[in-house]
């Protein structure tokens, strides 16, 4: 895999805070990777360096092999751009938006009607800018990032703002996007948008990369804990659980167990057990750790606060 | 660099007529003080009498004039600061599109509103004004081009100064207006007090009024080379400075 983007080093400072201390990174070819991180924490400082839009106090940037300061013009052609919280003029037509962004390209892949249609946004294209809903911006500002058909596409809290239905609906349009054998930059703060979406994270937090893997790889390694909550009537079953190889904590209320060890055998330890004693549950379910609880660990603090 | 100009021009005229207030503003309100204060001028006066008053003759079709060209700063400054705030500049300089053409189309747009403005008060005048229009039009009309041209590029100063949407106005009028005070339309500059008289030197719209007023009398160009020179002066510094300070978010 031929790396497309290669950040390596980058610090950007706004007068006496610095936003970005020490980043560095590979994106390649292809892949859907994610900047991960609560707000402020540098995400889209980094990204916008990238598109050529800051210039980095140190540090350098390659993307498709050109410089984003000096090549600006010559990357801009070849990528494509979602700013967050972006607006367009409140009274421009929505095909007057493509039309423009359609002239502004040397290439000319993508048809701007089709890309309407696509997106659902046919139907508006004779609205103003101000008249859309969140979702349909969005949308319009995911068909202006496609519009040169980029090589790849750089999205910034696309979903932020968005009702679950439309975030489930332009999730599916990135993975789309991949399909077509594109790559995909993002930012999030959502976890579960990181881990629907995302081939590859990496983990930021005030301005420096904690960690980067595919997101079942940092659980696995940053959280490893695995949890099987079941529900039995059987006397023994406490004792039979405690003994099974991995486990660290049973707890019992009433008929309720929650069986807490390490690594992935667990869930088949626990199984294994059952059948082996003839042991009847009731209920039986298993709780993965998930990114948020990565994030926890990490930083020792949750994403939200 | 000229890719996707035309395009952007034309859309920010489309936008700006769209504008409940953009086209009536700066459009009818120079054309309306020309008539209402013609009308209240001229009421009463015979048309020989009108024919020898100066205000009449020079001072009133210039004084329409320079409102349009500090209209057409007013809403430059208003309109950057609104693209900027809602994050428009910025989107438009995720493209292509180069920082030049972005503020190129906006001046451009002002400059077609600006003739268009001057066409329909030629047009108004003709029609109700108490004396007859006797000026080289075509040479009238470049002035103004000019004039506007030089001090639109104060618009995009301010333009960077101003730190929010909402101040824009207030603060594009409180600089504008005072200059307009102290060009020499309401009163000579030689009776103004010495400081007023100095400042009024240093102010782009002393020379626009006194190229507009010198160009409606007939005089040639040659006459004002030096007021040319110095709306030329006026663009480049303030250029110059607004590349340095101009924030596009």
């Amino acid at each position: 895999m031929r790396p497309v983007i290669q950040v390596s080093g980058v610090r950007k400072s706004y007068g006496a805070t610095v936003a970005v201390h020490e980043v560095s990174f590979e994106v390649n070819e292809g892949e859907i990777f994610g900047l991960i991180g609560p707000n402020g924490a540098g995400k889209t400082t980094t990204m916008e360096c990238i598109e050529g839009l800051r210039t980095p106090d140190r540090g350098s940037i390659a993307v498709l092999g050109l410089d984003p300061f000096k090549d600006v013009y010559k990357l801009q052609d070849r990528i494509g751009v979602q700013l967050q919280q972006a607006q367009l003029q409140k009274r421009i037509k929505v095909w007057e938006a493509v039309d423009l962004w359609v002239s502004l390209y040397r290439k000319k892949a993508s048809d701007g009607e089709r890309l309407l249609e696509q997106l659902g946004l046919a139907d508006k294209r004779d609205a103003w800018f101000m008249n859309l809903s969140g979702g349909q911006k969005q949308r319009l500002f995911i068909a202006l990032a496609l519009i040169n058909d980029p090589e790849v596409v750089f999205l910034d809290e696309l979903t932020t703002g968005l009702d679950p239905q439309a975030r489930r609906a332009i999730w599916d349009l990135v993975r789309d996007i991949r399909e077509r054998g594109k790559t995909v930059f993002l930012t999030t703060h959502l976890m579960e948008e990181a881990e629907r979406l995302c081939d590859r994270v990496a983990v930021i937090e005030h301005g420096r990369i904690i960690d980067i893997d595919r997101p079942e790889n940092l659980v696995n390694r940053h959280c490893p804990e695995r949890t099987v909550v079941l529900a039995t009537e059987n006397p023994i079953a406490e004792e039979r659980f405690r003994a099974i190889a991995g486990v660290e904590t049973v707890m019992r209320t009433d008929s309720r167990f929650t069986i807490r060890g390490c690594g992935d055998d667990l869930v088949t330890e626990v199984i294994h057990c059952l059948s082996e004693n003839g042991i009847r549950v009731t209920d039986f379910r298993t709780i993965m750790p998930n990114l948020e609880d990565v994030f926890l660990k990490l930083t020792g603090h949750s994403i939200r606060e | 660099m000229l890719r996707g100009l035309w395009k952007l021009t034309w859309l920010e005229i489309k936008i700006f007529m769209r504008e409940p207030l953009g086209a009536f503003g700066s459009i009818l309100i120079p054309v309306l003080v020309f008539l209402v204060v013609g009308r209240i001028m001229g009421s009463g006066r015979s048309p020989s009498s009108l024919a020898e008053s100066n205000f009449m003759q020079t001072g009133l079709p210039v004084l329409a004039s320079v409102l349009i060209a500090v209209n057409a700063v007013l809403s430059l400054v208003t309109i950057i600061s609104i693209y900027r705030e809602g994050g428009i500049l910025k989107r438009l300089r995720a493209t292509p599109l180069r920082p030049q053409t972005i503020l190129s189309a906006h001046v451009i747009v002002k400059l077609l509103l600006t003739a268009a403005t001057l066409a329909l008060l030629v047009l108004a005048g003709k029609r109700y004004y108490p004396v007859g229009v006797h000026a080289p039009l075509f040479s009238f009309t470049i002035a103004l081009l000019i004039s506007t041209w030089s001090i639109l590029s104060i618009g995009f100063l301010i333009a960077s100064i101003v730190p929010t949407a909402r101040f824009a106005q207030p603060i594009g009028g409180f600089i504008m207006y005072p200059m307009l005070g102290i060009c020499g339309l309401f009163a000579p500059i030689a009776l103004l007090p010495p400081v007023l008289r100095a400042v009024a030197k240093v102010t782009p719209l002393t020379y626009a009024v006194s190229l507009m007023e010198g160009i409606w009398r007939g005089e040639g160009w040659a006459a004002h080379v030096g007021d040319v020179a110095a709306l030329v002066l006026v663009f480049a510094v303030c250029t110059a400075l607004s590349a340095k300070v101009f924030r596009w978010e």
